[in-house]
């Protein structure tokens, strides 16, 4: 026999239609929550493409390539910031893959065993927070602190440092190519006045905060290879540094890889710490010495001094060619992380 | 290669890593160091949370220079990010119950989490970019407004609270799903008091992180928020942001101001230092407590 | 068998690669146990979760056949409604991981309906009595669910599954996470609750089948090859395949 059940007559049961309609509702929700994220994407493409028509008919494919900005013309080519931003980003993770790499190699692999783990952690937490300062704080203190040591410092010596070899090496060259001694020659990278606020200074605020980007995923690479790798590496009679570098760095490098792509993306879009020290010149820049202008401090320097419907339009493609820039990076090192994290997928093929 | 030179390439390679680290260091010292000297004198000047700016003016002989303090910037900040929070966050969970509860690798949930990492490596100049092009066709009386610059902000903020509040829920055991399910508790409550509980300490980093971004973002507010230093005046009417306060400030040639934007530099480095450290607290705290559950 | 409570016709499910239980006919009786033995892999496990529509939430997972609680098709009600009606227990307790002792077993009260502070306070304390689990937590109910033992957290696990007020309750091998002493004490309760239950109870051990379940169905290759009072199953087994499996043979 079942034994009573005193509470049975308690319970209150929803009916079955009302909870059938609480899913619904609550699936609904969701689903236009989750269509928004594609529908914001979806509309940035579309507001830029349709605002950029008039600059679009106006100059065509040929904007890309005009090296000219002149408003009392009307002629505005975007040469000049497509050239600053590919170049400062380009220099900027030359400086900042070395850096970040050799950081993580360090708190991942190489650090002393007397080096407290509680420590290293802690190390890479600090680098991470490098990546939660604000843009404007790089610049402003690019500005006033990098800038300024750039000027008086950095600049000359890079300069005479430049010229010095060039003396030294010029006789040579010139036996072997006399064009080539008088190309370089004319094509030093240091010419022009030292104003501080220029390309390298860009590109050097760029790769400091690029650093923390590269060195957090590279960091995770390295710690997603398996023990046993480096093991068997050490277990031949091989030094930390020859696991590292004949096991390790192999065996994470499409990992690394992704992690560079990932903070190129980052660089090429940063817009506050540039527009504060690249000097905004709208000129192609023909030294690392010149001032110049990336896409991204175009829109924001230009975008209030705008004089026309047509300017408007041509900012608003600079800023289409950002988004197809970035969004086509962001992609790449998205397939190529993706790749790493997907188990199995880890292995340098 | 004999073991000596094999040795001595170990430690070089290791030194020469080690340097490397204090490298990355430097420039964190730098700016810490460099808000710290120059901001101090402002931050700690009586008004400095409650004032407007102080009109421009450099030391003379006889004349005594204020600072005044960064009000309108700071209430435009909480007004602004407060605004994108209430957008962004609502969004960016929903995405990530669909992905989740019901998307499970569907293609159409792979698109939503493809999108949101998409949509993550947007410049915030183009949010802003975005936005003010939106806003200018559709309601040119409001382009320069707070509204503005809250959507350019939810713009940047979607996709960090979608991915964040993804990964939290990934990380509740599937047991507690089928546990909720063989008592006969409906999808929806399930998911809300079950599932989100689970997972909160995750959502919550992913907000105090999307938080934190966009409080230091300059750039989109430019274009959107333009800045007004009369102090919050509705969300119809331009706003003032500390970040922009510092981009208006240090390009200034006036010292007082300049020491102002150096002040709200450190403002901001505390904040956004503040709210990563919190998240990270809370992130660690959450690892604690599912370790304990099956 | 008097009379029949819960029976299912011509059931057979799949996971989307070939079937994992093919055709199967079972009665269950009331205020009984039965136990569903069987080599792992023989599809016990998606019988069970057929039985209460779990088998449903998992992807590419297909049903057919009828499944009658009370002479009623439960796959023409809707599924929340019959889990109600229909407790389950899992293999790993799962205790809501951020919840308290107390409001794990008032999840389902809370959750369905809405009840009285003394309706809950007394669902829930003659839950845990009927759990066994009272006198052990009684002095910290509102500490975390996790804080539990193994054993203990199965037991929640029942007692919360009790708090539901479920007319069956299903077992999927209860004990194969427990040791010795936390399954003893499992058995005990089941050996209580199936006279007021209709027990259904997933094991792989086959001792512990003998213990406590009044029926014992074998299963091989997701099909039923027998069923019979657990008795005659174990002493004198009417297949050659249950014969081999009780004998030790293979599985």
């Amino acid at each position: 026999m079942r034994l009573a059940n005193p509470f049975r007559t308690l319970l209150r049961r929803p009916s079955q239609g009302r909870r059938r309609w609480g899913d619904l509702a609550f699936r609904g929700i969701v689903t236009i929550g989750a269509g928004a994220v594609v529908g914001v994407l979806v509309a940035i493409l579309w507001i830029l493409w349709t605002g950029s028509s008039q600059s679009r008919a106006a100059f065509g494919l040929g904007i890309v390539t005009n090296p000219t900005w002149d408003i009392t013309t009307n002629v505005f080519g975007l040469l000049p910031m497509i050239d600053g931003t590919l170049l400062t980003s380009a220099i900027a993770l030359v400086l900042a893959v070395p850096i970040a790499l050799g950081s993580s190699i360090f708190l991942t692999q190489l650090a002393p065993k007397a080096l407290p783990s509680a420590l290293k952690a802690a190390l890479a937490q600090v680098v991470d927070l490098l990546a939660a300062i604000p843009s404007i704080v790089y610049g402003f203190w690019g500005l006033f602190v990098l800038v300024p040591y750039m000027r008086t410092t950095v600049d000359p010596g890079l300069r005479s440092a430049y010229d010095r070899l060039g003396n030294l090496v010029a006789p040579t060259v010139h036996a072997v190519s006399p064009g080539a001694s008088a190309w370089a020659g004319t094509h030093s990278p240091f010419t022009g006045t030292i104003i501080g606020e220029d390309v390298l200074s860009a590109s050097i605020v760029l790769a400091i905060m690029v650093i923390p980007t590269v060195a957090a995923i590279s960091r995770d690479a390295l710690a997603a290879v398996p023990i046993p790798q480096r093991e068997a590496a050490l277990a031949l009679g091989a030094t930390n540094w020859e696991a590292t570098r004949r096991a390790v760095l192999p065996y994470a490098r499409s990992g690394i890889f992704g992690a560079s792509i990932l903070g190129l993306g980052r660089a090429l879009g940063e817009t506050m710490a540039v527009t504060l020290v690249i000097g905004n010149g709208l000129a192609p820049p023909t030294s690392l010495f010149n001032s110049g202008s990336t896409l991204a401090s175009l829109i924001a320097t230009q975008f209030s001094e705008s004089t026309g419907p047509l300017e408007y339009s041509v900012i608003i493609e600079a800023g289409l060619i950002l988004l197809l820039i970035t969004l086509g990076v962001n992609i790449v090192a998205r397939a190529i992380l993706w790749r790493f994290q997907s188990p199995g997928g880890a292995g340098g093929d | 290669m004999g073991a000596r030179i094999r040795h001595g390439v170990n430690l070089t390679a290791t030194v020469l890593a080690a340097l490397t680290l204090v490298v990355v260091l430097i420039p964190l010292a730098s700016i810490l160091v460099t808000a710290f000297q120059r901001g101090e004198a402002a931050l700690t000047s009586p008004g400095f949370f409650t004032e407007s700016p102080a009109n421009p003016c450099s030391p003379r002989a006889g004349t005594v220079c204020h600072y005044g303090g960064i009000a309108p910037a700071l209430d435009g900040t909480l007004a602004l990010v407060g605004l994108a929070a209430l957008i962004s966050v609502p969004i960016g969970l929903a995405a990530a119950i669909f992905v989740v509860e019901y998307g499970r690798d569907r293609p159409s949930a792979r698109l939503i989490t493809a999108s949101a990492d998409v949509l993550s490596g947007v410049p915030s100049i183009v949010a802003g970019l975005f936005i003010y092009t939106y806003m200018a066709a559709n309601y040119p009386q409001i382009v320069f407004s707070a509204l503005s610059g809250s959507l350019a902000l939810s713009v940047l903020m979607i996709p960090i609270v979608t991915r964040t509040a993804e990964e939290a829920l990934r990380t509740v055991p599937n047991s507690q799903r089928e546990a909720a399910e063989a008592l006969g508790i409906t999808k929806w409550k399930a998911t809300l008091r079950i599932t989100l509980g689970a997972a909160l300490p995750g959502i919550v980093t992913g907000v105090l992180l999307s938080v934190a971004r966009a409080a230091g973002e300059a750039a989109p507010l430019l274009l959107t928020a333009f800045g007004n230093n009369l102090g919050f005046q509705g969300f119809t009417q331009p706003s003032d942001a500390i970040p922009l306060l510092v981009y208006d400030f240090a390009t200034s040639p006036y010292q007082n101001w300049i020491a102002l934007a150096w002040g709200a530099a450190l403002t901001l480095i505390v904040i956004v230092l503040g709210l990563s450290i919190l998240s990270r607290l809370v992130l660690a705290r959450m690892a604690r407590r599912l370790r304990g559950s099956a | 068998m008097d009379a029949t409570k819960m029976a299912a016709v011509g059931l057979s499910a799949s996971y989307g690669r070939g079937p994992a239980i093919t055709d199967i006919n079972l009665e269950f009786g009331p205020n009984s146990a039965t136990a569903i033995i069987g080599p792992s892999g023989c599809g016990k496990s998606t019988f069970i979760r057929c039985l209460n529509r779990m088998h449903e939430t998992a992807p590419r997972a297909t049903v057919t056949g009828k499944v009658f609680l009370d002479g009623e098709d439960i796959y023409e009600q809707d599924p929340t409604a019959v889990r109600r009606r229909i407790g389950m227990v899992f293999q790993r307790p799962n205790p809501f991981a951020t919840m308290t002792i107390f409001d794990n077993v008032a999840a389902a009260l809370r959750f369905n309906g809405r009840h009285s502070r003394e309706e809950t306070d007394k669902i829930v304390y003659e839950s845990l009595q009927a759990a066994a689990l009272w006198e052990e937590v009684k002095d910290h109910l509102f500490a975390g669910a996790t804080s539990l033992s193994g054993g203990q957290q199965q037991r929640l696990c029942i007692a919360r599954a009790l708090a539901a007020q479920p007319e069956v309750l299903l077992m999927d091998e209860p004990c194969s996470a427990l040791d010795p002493i936390s399954t003893a004490k499992v058995e005990d309760l089941i050996f209580t609750l199936k006279r007021t239950y209709t027990v259904i109870i997933v094991t792989h051990n086959m001792q512990q089948a003998a213990r406590v379940a009044d029926r014992t169905a074998f299963f091989y290759l997701g099909k039923l090859i027998e069923v019979n009072d657990t008795k005659e199953i174990f002493e004198r087994p009417k297949e050659k395949l249950t014969e081999g499996y009780v004998s030790g043979r293979f599985g």
